[in-house]
């Protein structure tokens, strides 16, 4: 068994005085898709967080292959190769699609051009868009200029909080495309999602989390054959 | 058009409502840029142009005394501004940045206690009165008198306003090429933008700041030295009076847009210089006394009406 | 003998003076401690209060409008007025956006104010200013008070004229002190009152979360053009006090922005923002150290200037004021760093289940 590149062990954390994650163990393997899923309020994009050292850690910690990294400050995580994209203002809106990818190699020392000539690859979609204002951009096309630009360094995990948030379906089917695409080009993704049947899909593992807890683990397929989780979140979707 | 009353209209309203538009434009320029990309309203800006003017004829004094040279203000300038960049890093190593993480307000405050330290300051060590920066008259640019030739089409323009205009033509240019081609000056658009994305970008953003005082204090010196070189005087309050048009051409232009700043200053600048023109009948419009108050008014509209400015930039 | 009564008088006019500014520091401390909001324009609302009590109460004069003559009290009440309305107006427009533009458009408006005190010289004699304003009690002293009602109801000019002059020059001082911090105390106490009502509490509860306090249902915007119309009144008052210390107004050195603006805000900060009693204590706190810094330094000054004979001490002295001024901001910034709270810091009012346990 190979080391987990992405580990969040026994992590109890939260904003000030609240405490939101209670006991969350989670890791991700090379070359995983991992989702979590669960319903408002589980704690899910505070675990996101976590990892990026944005919140309050109490006890348990956080290691990037082995090494630990709890409590790194944020910029620090992201040159230590964690790319992260955010549910919402997730590209500089008055930059233009290329300077956004320049600005996600900020901590890439060089091999720019090269880098941005495959993101274009991956993302034909924005090669033709590459000098518009990331602003002017379609809700689904901001969120590939999110994530190419997450992957501008070369991450050895990136994280997608949310990437289908009020997409619609097209785009939510193409986002999935998507990150199956870059999986291939040997990145683990570990992703929170709320579109739980979609996400569980894709991902070779997913946790259910309730209660800043992890309540259900399992390969994508188990967790969508499960009863008791399909009754609670793929239902109506509610 | 081009008659007697043309005549004066460009020669004693416009020229100089533009050399004004400029002074407060490159002042305008770091006022937006602080407030993008720190967040927030530096009060001191104006006593940094002011000092910038001080330390600028102190240099052209000890180079008279010494080598009994008279230096150009736009040379002496240069050493000047590496002090005010080194005065403004300290500012904000010491008063600002130790509120970073706080609300904003306190660091308002804390730039409202720097504008009074500073005038302070300047006043102990240079003295409450005024004092000469150029002396004489400044005459009219011959080659632009003849070149105009019969007295209907003269235009009398000094060669500081020539100056003035040519140096803020310069510093829009290179402001924009840094702005736009350079990777710091996309990082500060990005960091305008916002600060959150930019950290987990990884983006260096206490790296983003220092240039911005970088480019500030430049433009800010710029600032003080133009006024200095067109009022051919040094007055203590001189950086407080350009305080409200700066902050005024910033709003104008909408927060975080330097283009903005510039187009806002010129405006200001152009205001209120015509306000005082006779538009109807032989009297001033509005009373000189007044002037400042035009960008007052301009500014109370703009934030009635529309206050992310001309450009669209941040409202609060 | 003669020495004490020396102390007494610099006391008494620590006390006003000091009283003043607290008016100041309290009004601010309602803008500020109670509603968060950011008001660098003191002195205009101060210059408001002064020139309309001015205008109002001096005896009718060639240089400048007026002057109307009439009763004190009332002159001082619409100072207080005039400077509440034009609160209302900035208020209305500038509340509901971010502290910063209050802080620019306050900035703004007293810069305007002075601007038309300076030029409007039909009415205000400009730059030269008004003078002779009439101080409470000392204006007793004066021919047109005495002769006429209330005075003249309990004798006759004469007899008043040769009272006044039977009485020590300074008799007017420690009933103008009173005054001044019998104001100061009712304006404390009408602000604790406030401060523990409904009304303070939600002040309170805005500040700390607005969106919490939106959400909620309570009307933030109004609640807050509330406070920073309250202030400005109390700041009006204060300017009114102001003037009548003084006897002579003029735009620009009186109303200089450094010295009233720049001191309150250093008088509530250093006492404690939020807190009434510490908005108090840190005007006479800061106006003693004003005060005395300055009679230490210009003696200081006199004694270099008899140690070195052949020493030009005038510009010394010049600019030891600047110096003191320097002083006092580095001495706002240690405290805005290190001691956030001031030296009494805010005391929450205690809500009204624990009054009843």
């Amino acid at each position: 068994m190979t080391d987990p590149i992405l580990s969040l062990n026994n992590l109890k954390a939260g904003y000030g005085q609240t405490e939101i994650l209670h006991d969350l163990s989670i890791y991700v393997d090379p070359n995983e898709i991992v989702a979590i899923i669960g319903p408002n309020g589980a704690g899910k994009s505070t675990a996101m967080k976590a990892v990026l050292g944005l919140l309050n850690i109490r006890e348990g910690n956080v290691t990037l292959n082995g090494d630990d990294i709890t409590d790194t400050p944020a910029a620090q995580v992201v040159r230590l190769g964690i790319s992260y994209v955010p549910q919402t203002q997730n590209v500089f809106v008055n930059l233009s699609v290329q300077e956004n990818l320049e600005m996600g190699a900020w901590t890439r020392p060089e091999g720019i051009p090269e880098r941005l000539a495959e993101m274009y690859e991956l993302f034909p979609d924005l090669a033709e868009k590459r000098n518009q204002a990331a602003g002017s951009l379609s809700g689904g096309q901001r969120q590939m200029v999110a994530m190419a630009k997450a992957l501008m360094v070369d991450a050895k995990i990136l994280l997608l909080d949310e990437p289908t948030a009020g997409l619609s379906p097209k785009y939510r089917g193409e986002i999935f495309a998507t990150i199956q695409k870059i999986k291939s080009t040997g990145v683990p993704i570990l992703i929170v999602e709320q579109n739980a049947k979609q996400a569980l899909g894709v991902a070779d593992r997913g946790y259910v989390l309730v209660d800043g807890a992890n309540r259900h683990t399992g390969t994508g397929a188990e967790l969508l054959a499960d009863r008791e989780i399909a009754r609670m979140f793929l239902g109506g979707g509610h | 058009m081009w008659d007697a009353f043309g005549f004066e209209f460009v020669n004693f309203y416009l020229i100089p409502g533009l050399v004004l538009g400029c002074i407060y434009a490159l002042g305008a320029i770091g006022i937006t840029l602080t407030f993008g990309i720190l967040r927030f309203a530096n009060f001191a800006h104006g006593e940094m142009m002011m000092m910038g003017g001080y330390l600028t004829w102190t240099i052209m004094a000890i180079v008279t005394a010494l080598f009994g040279l008279t230096l150009h203000p736009l040379v002496a300038m240069v050493p000047a501004t590496a002090v005010v960049i080194f005065l403004f890093l300290l500012t904000d190593k010491y008063f600002y940045k130790p509120f970073r993480k706080e609300d904003t307000i306190k660091v308002v405050m804390a730039s409202f206690g720097m504008m009074l330290i500073i005038r302070s300051a300047v006043q102990a060590i240079w003295g409450p009165n005024q004092l000469k920066f150029v002396s004489g008259i400044a005459k009219p640019n011959e080659i632009l008198r003849d070149v105009s030739g019969s007295i209907d089409l003269m235009l009398l323009v000094p060669n500081k306003h020539i100056w003035i205009f040519l140096g803020t033509i310069v510093i829009v240019i290179a402001l924009s090429y840094l702005l736009n081609k350079t990777r710091i000056g996309k990082a500060m658009r990005a960091v305008s933008d916002s600060p959150d994305l930019a950290h987990v970008t990884g983006i260096d953003v206490d790296q983003v700041i220092r240039a911005t005082w970088i480019v500030g204090g430049i433009c800010a010196m710029a600032a003080g030295v133009f006024l200095a070189m067109d009022i051919q005087l040094l007055e203590t309050t001189m950086g407080f009076r350009m305080l409200l048009p700066m902050f005024a051409a910033a709003i104008l232009g909408g927060i975080g847009k330097p283009y903005g700043a510039v187009f806002g200053g010129l405006v200001i600048g152009l205001a209120e210089e015509l306000s005082a023109y006779p538009w109807i009948g032989d009297t001033p419009l509005l009373s000189p006394g007044y002037k400042t108050g035009v960008a007052f008014a301009i500014m109370v509209i703009m934030l009635i009406v529309r206050p992310q400015g001309l450009f669209k930039g941040r409202s609060f | 003998m003669e020495a004490y009564l020396g102390y007494f008088l610099y006391l008494l006019s620590l006390l006003t003076v000091g009283g003043i500014y607290a008016l100041f520091a309290l009004g601010l401390n309602v803008q500020w401690g109670f509603a968060g909001l950011f008001n660098v324009g003191i002195v205009g609302f101060a210059a408001v209060g002064a020139y309309s009590y001015a205008l109002l109460t001096t005896a009718e004069s060639t240089f400048h409008l007026g002057g109307f003559g009439l009763p004190l009290p009332f002159g001082m009440f619409v100072g207080m007025i005039l400077a509440a309305a034009i609160a209302a107006v900035i208020g209305v427009i500038c509340i509901r956006l971010r502290s910063d533009y209050l802080a620019i458009a306050t900035i703004g408006i007293a810069e305007i104010i002075k601007l038309v005190f300076k030029n409007e010289t039909e009415i205000t004699n400009g730059p030269r200013g008004i003078n002779k304003i009439p101080r409470a009690w000392e204006h007793f002293s004066e021919e047109r008070f005495y002769s006429s009602w209330p005075l003249s109801w309990f004798a006759s000019p004469e007899t008043w004229e040769s009272f006044f002059d039977w009485l020590p020059n300074w008799w007017w001082q420690p009933f103008f002190a009173g005054t001044v911090l019998l104001v100061m105390y009712v304006v404390y106490r009408l602000l604790e009152r406030a401060r523990m009502s409904p009304w303070g509490r939600m002040m309170t509860a805005i500040r700390e979360n607005e969106p919490a306090a939106r959400a909620a249902g309570k009307d933030v915007t109004t609640r807050r053009i509330e406070a920073f119309v309250i202030g400005a009144a109390i700041m009006g008052l204060a300017g009114a006090l102001f003037a009548q210390h003084l006897r002579l107004i003029e735009p620009t050195n009186t109303f200089d922005s450094a010295k009233v603006t720049f001191l309150v805000w250093v008088m509530l900060i250093c006492g404690g923002s939020g807190n009434n009693r510490g908005a108090m204590l840190g005007a006479f706190l800061i106006w003693t150290i004003w005060s005395a810094s300055e009679l230490v330094i210009g003696g200081t000054i006199s004694l270099i200037g008899n140690v070195f004979q052949n020493l030009d001490t005038t510009i010394l002295e010049t600019r030891a004021g600047f110096l003191r001024m320097m002083l006092i901001g580095i001495l706002m910034q240690v405290i805005l760093q290190k001691y956030p709270g001031g030296i009494l810091p805010e005391v929450r009012p205690a809500s009204p289940k624990a009054d009843k346990s």
